[in-house]
């Protein structure tokens, strides 16, 4: 109360003569100003709404999940697991799949009908889109980050973009010497600002070198074998590989020694074995390995197919339950999920790598079309089509720990892929 | 509408007539058909028909095919492409009403 009592006279001693002097001398030549305080009130306004619908935060937890038959993409948080934003407008999204920038805040969605769509992920909306081809199929990014590529079906060939703008690059057609167009499938990013794909209708494997942008240097192996259908490139992006359907086997090409040319592994692996009707093709994606071995799916067969990475020989068949789609492995090698083709996609199974059998399986619901995992395996997101859901299970207890809505989901991307070579 | 939907009746029942098979799939197997013809069949033939790993299934893509061709090539597959043949999932009936549903677009 003292204290309180004797600051009064202190005010009025100090402030009281002060603030009359400071009303006449220091606010009134202030009046012109008033319009500009007033827009810069607005601009401070309009900047904190961007703010809002851009918040500062990491994007290196987040993801994006194809919505297929309603061409949109959900941006979804894999901490929170909750959907954040649904964008709209992409085209046709069957067989979709996507890339990110090196800073992971920009995805690349590669869409059937041709459209390249680059998606703000931290605003949560479309940035830019081009419609590039008639008939498309899958992108990479290089290994710098500058360039996105796309490989179409028609016209066949691989068009190059600049990441910032979408700006085209370069051009590269899948002719051969006789004029034959083809379709491109397995397009991969390699080291060295190098993009590696295979021709489906000619049996052929390229190699671009983008090192300079404006005069790309491309290398052809021919005779790869009958209908390459799809490729993937090792995490330390030395070998290519890509699945035959034409045959029973798969070609193999050293990005460091390609003076050796293309060879042929797991040559006849289901010889003497019917194959089967393939109602979905298989995709090779990523690298499933654990220690020496690599898990790839088979063709028309009901197996996964073990193979030793250094000698490239069969190590052993896994039965599965149906013919593998993906074949993907859990961060740390411990564990490869498979889902299947239809009519027996409903159901996903997991191999344990050490004693090579099918140590668990599961019905998360018809259509079970894509599987992603968290950056270190301790969750996995799975796609379930035909139920219009996501969902997120604990990898060591097989639990599901939450579900998502998703219409007619197919592919997960988490933004971890920024870092990985060949995805 | 009402007339549409009559003008489709009576060229199925034809259908079904010249072509010797039974009465067109019900309406529960047609919109099952519709869904594979879209997620399945679209896998390959895009969810929009326009073609993808195999080729495009529009209307104009189908015009100068025959439709015993057409129903031969899904029930038993394309040898060579990786065409499946569906028989076991299809019956000849399914099949040739797909083929018309191709024809006349539907479902895009």
């Amino acid at each position: 109360m003292k204290t309180h009592k004797g600051s009064v006279p202190f005010f009025r001693k100090h402030c009281g003569e002060v603030m009359p002097y400071r009303r006449k001398r220091v606010l009134t030549p202030y009046v012109p100003y008033v319009p500009y305080l007033l827009l810069a009130l607005l601009l401070t306004a309009m900047s904190l709404a961007t703010y809002a619908a851009c918040p500062v935060r990491g994007t290196g937890d987040l993801g994006i999940v194809i919505e297929r038959a309603s061409g949109s993409v959900l941006v979804v948080d894999t901490t929170a697991r909750k959907r954040l934003a649904r964008i709209e407008g992409l085209g046709d999204l069957s067989h979709a799949s996507v890339v990110f920038s090196r800073d992971e805040r920009y995805a690349y969605v590669f869409g059937r009908d041709g459209g390249l769509s680059k998606i703000d992920l931290l605003c949560g909306r479309l940035d830019k889109r081009v419609l590039q081809a008639g008939n498309s199929i899958v992108g990479a990014i290089s290994q710098d980050g500058s360039l996105v590529a796309v490989s179409n079906y028609t016209p066949g060939g691989v068009k190059v973009f600049a990441a910032d703008s979408l700006q085209l690059v370069a051009d590269l057609p899948a002719r051969d010497k006789a004029g034959h167009s083809s379709k491109v499938v397995g397009l991969v990013d390699a080291p060295g600002n190098k993009f590696v794909y295979s021709l489906y209708d000619l049996g052929e494997l390229r190699i671009a070198d983008l090192s300079d942008p404006a005069a790309p240097v491309v290398t052809t192996f021919t005779d790869i074998g009958r209908l390459p259908y799809d490729g993937l490139i090792t995490p330390d992006g030395r070998n290519y590989i890509a699945g035959l359907f034409g045959e029973d086997g798969l070609a193999l090409l050293d990005l460091w020694h390609p003076d050796e040319g293309v060879q042929r592994i797991l040559d006849g692996y289901g010889r003497g074995e019917e194959k089967l009707p393939v109602y979905k093709m298989p995709h090779l994606e990523g690298w499933a390995v654990a220690g020496r071995n690599v898990f790839i799916p088979a063709v028309g067969h009901h197996e996964v197919l073990v193979v030793d990475r250094y000698s490239w020989k069969e190590v052993a068949r896994i039965p599965v339950h149906g013919q593998p789609v993906f074949v993907v492995a859990r961060p740390d090698g411990r564990q490869v999920w498979v889902n299947f083709a239809h009519p027996l996609n409903d159901t996903v199974q997991v191999i344990d790598t050490q004693s090579m059998q099918v140590v668990h399986s599961m019905q998360p619901g018809d259509g079970v079309l894509h599987m992603e995992f968290a950056p270190r395996g301790e969750f996995v997101w799975l796609s379930v089509r035909d139920i219009d859901q996501v969902q997120v299970y604990d990898t060591e207890s097989f639990e599901r720990i939450a579900t998502l809505e998703a219409e007619k989901p197919s592919g997960i991307f988490f933004t971890a892929r920024a870092h990985r070579t060949g995805l | 509408m009402k007339q549409n939907h009559y003008k489709q009746l009576v060229f199925c029942l034809l259908a079904a007539m010249v072509t010797g098979s039974m009465a067109a799939p019900d309406t529960d197997r047609q919109a099952e058909l519709l869904y594979l013809l879209k997620h399945d069949c679209g896998s390959c033939h895009g969810m929009t028909r326009k073609g993808g790993l195999g080729p495009p299934l529009l209307p104009e893509n189908l015009q100068d095919q025959s439709s015993e061709l057409l129903v031969n090539t899904v029930l038993d597959g394309r040898p060579g492409t990786p065409m499946p043949p569906w028989r076991g999932e299809l019956s000849e009936q399914d099949a040739r009403w797909l083929i018309e549903a191709m024809r006349r677009g539907e479902g895009l």
